[in-house]
């Protein structure tokens, strides 16, 4: 979808998976020069510490390749569980559903353009 | 002990009326008596039955004293039955079983007459129908208690579903006014709702309002942390309000760090900044040009 790669998970995260995910996505990213990661994973009801790790790792591996993730569509049992947890993903961008995820690419892609069009003029 | 049995049975049996006018007279003169609480009628309703089911058992059971035989069951039964309508319409535990207890007076004088001149035989009747009745009125006290806490439970359980009112301020701004001291169980619950609201209405803004919370502690503050926590994981912001300077100085001496949190004193204010993050206005309302004319 333009400069943003879009991810939706269906089916539960077991641990393989995730790692194919993660080597299939850094692929991608540089393969199509993505700005954005948009990761909807309102499907998913269990989330353990791995995965939720795994999208931190995502995010940073993301953030390398100048891309920015989103991670959208969380449900309110994972959120709890991932507090109770003690994960606070605090590198990962979350927003309630892909469209709102979408915006916030959207302005943050904005954001940057503005700011390298800037010191041209 | 079958001899006794029957003799019980017997004094029972034959001075049942007598037994009873006296036993409505001691429970009349009792203190314990509520006359605003339950007519005299349903008092003697209530006393009759329990005579004949009590003589009945006595009559049919080999042992006398154990209460928990089937065979006192319709008796149980019948004081359960009383002392949960008593519990209701609000009698004090020990009016309760004043009901039972004051059995044993009228029962006692009918004993003394027909065992005059036989110490030996009183003594047994009277220390097991003592016996017995007491575990009677400590049975329907058991009950009188288990009803109010039946009660009690119902209540809390009702308080703890209206505590958790989550409102929509705005589209997409949703308000929690937290009254009463969080607890673990309460916050849990808190959080549930919260985030289930905001999943439904997919709101970008919560504003939590602590002004009803009359004491803050590191607990309640942990809790409050994972709240907001757990909403900035959905992709939702969340606001605490309502403040006050007693709690603002608990938090600071507990050392507690709110972090990031965005917390304003007012509601007010939380909805300024939730508005402005949504990039809504609120401004005075222009005036038509026809009304200023």
């Amino acid at each position: 979808m333009g400069e943003i790669l879009l991810v939706t998970i269906q089916v539960d995260m077991h641990d393989r998976l995730a790692t194919a995910l993660q080597d299939d996505l850094a692929n991608r990213i540089s393969v199509t020069r993505a700005r954005g990661v948009l990761i909807d994973i309102s499907a998913l009801d269990v989330v353990d510490s791995f995965i939720a790790r795994m999208f931190g790792d995502i995010a940073q591996m993301a953030r390398v390749l100048d891309a920015e993730t989103v991670l959208v569509g969380m449900q309110p049992s994972v959120a709890i569980t991932l507090v109770e947890m003690g994960v606070a993903m605090t590198g990962v961008r979350t927003a309630l559903n892909v469209e709102k995820g979408m915006a916030l690419l959207r302005a943050r892609m904005d954001e940057e353009r503005a700011d390298d069009d800037a010191p041209a003029e | 002990m079958a001899t006794m049995k029957t003799r019980i049975a017997e004094v029972l049996e034959r001075n049942e009326a007598e037994i009873l006018s006296d036993w409505m007279k001691e429970q009349a003169t009792a203190l314990t008596q509520r006359p605003d609480l339950m007519k005299e009628s349903e008092l003697r309703q209530q006393s009759t039955r329990f005579l004949k089911l009590f003589r009945e058992a006595i009559a049919a059971g080999n042992n006398l004293i154990d209460i928990q035989q089937p065979i006192w069951e319709p008796v149980r039964e019948f004081i359960g039955e009383v002392s949960r309508s008593r519990a209701i319409q609000g009698f004090s535990p020990s009016e309760t079983a004043t009901f039972v207890l004051s059995l044993k007076q009228p029962l006692f004088t009918r004993l003394r007459k027909i065992h005059e001149g036989q110490p030996d035989y009183l003594f047994e009747d009277l220390w097991n129908v003592t016996v017995l009745l007491d575990k009677l009125g400590l049975y329907s006290v058991e009950v009188f208690q288990k009803t109010r806490e039946d009660v009690i439970g119902r209540q809390q359980k009702e308080m703890f579903e209206l505590s958790t009112p989550v409102v929509e301020l705005w589209q997409g701004i949703l308000g929690l006014p937290i009254i009463g001291t969080l607890d673990s169980k309460r916050s849990q619950l808190v959080m549930e709702t919260l985030l289930q609201r905001l999943a439904e209405t997919q709101s970008e803004v919560a504003v939590i309002d602590i002004t009803g919370v009359p004491v803050m502690d590191t607990v309640t503050a942990q809790h409050l942390l994972k709240t907001v926590t757990a909403t900035r994981l959905m992709g939702a912001d969340c606001i605490i309000s309502g403040i006050r300077p007693q709690i603002a100085q608990t938090i600071v001496h507990l050392g507690v760090n709110l972090g990031d949190v965005t917390t304003k004193a007012s509601m007010a204010g939380a909805l300024a900044v939730a508005f402005k993050r949504m990039g809504l206005a609120v401004g005075p309302a222009r005036r038509q040009s026809g009304e200023t004319a």
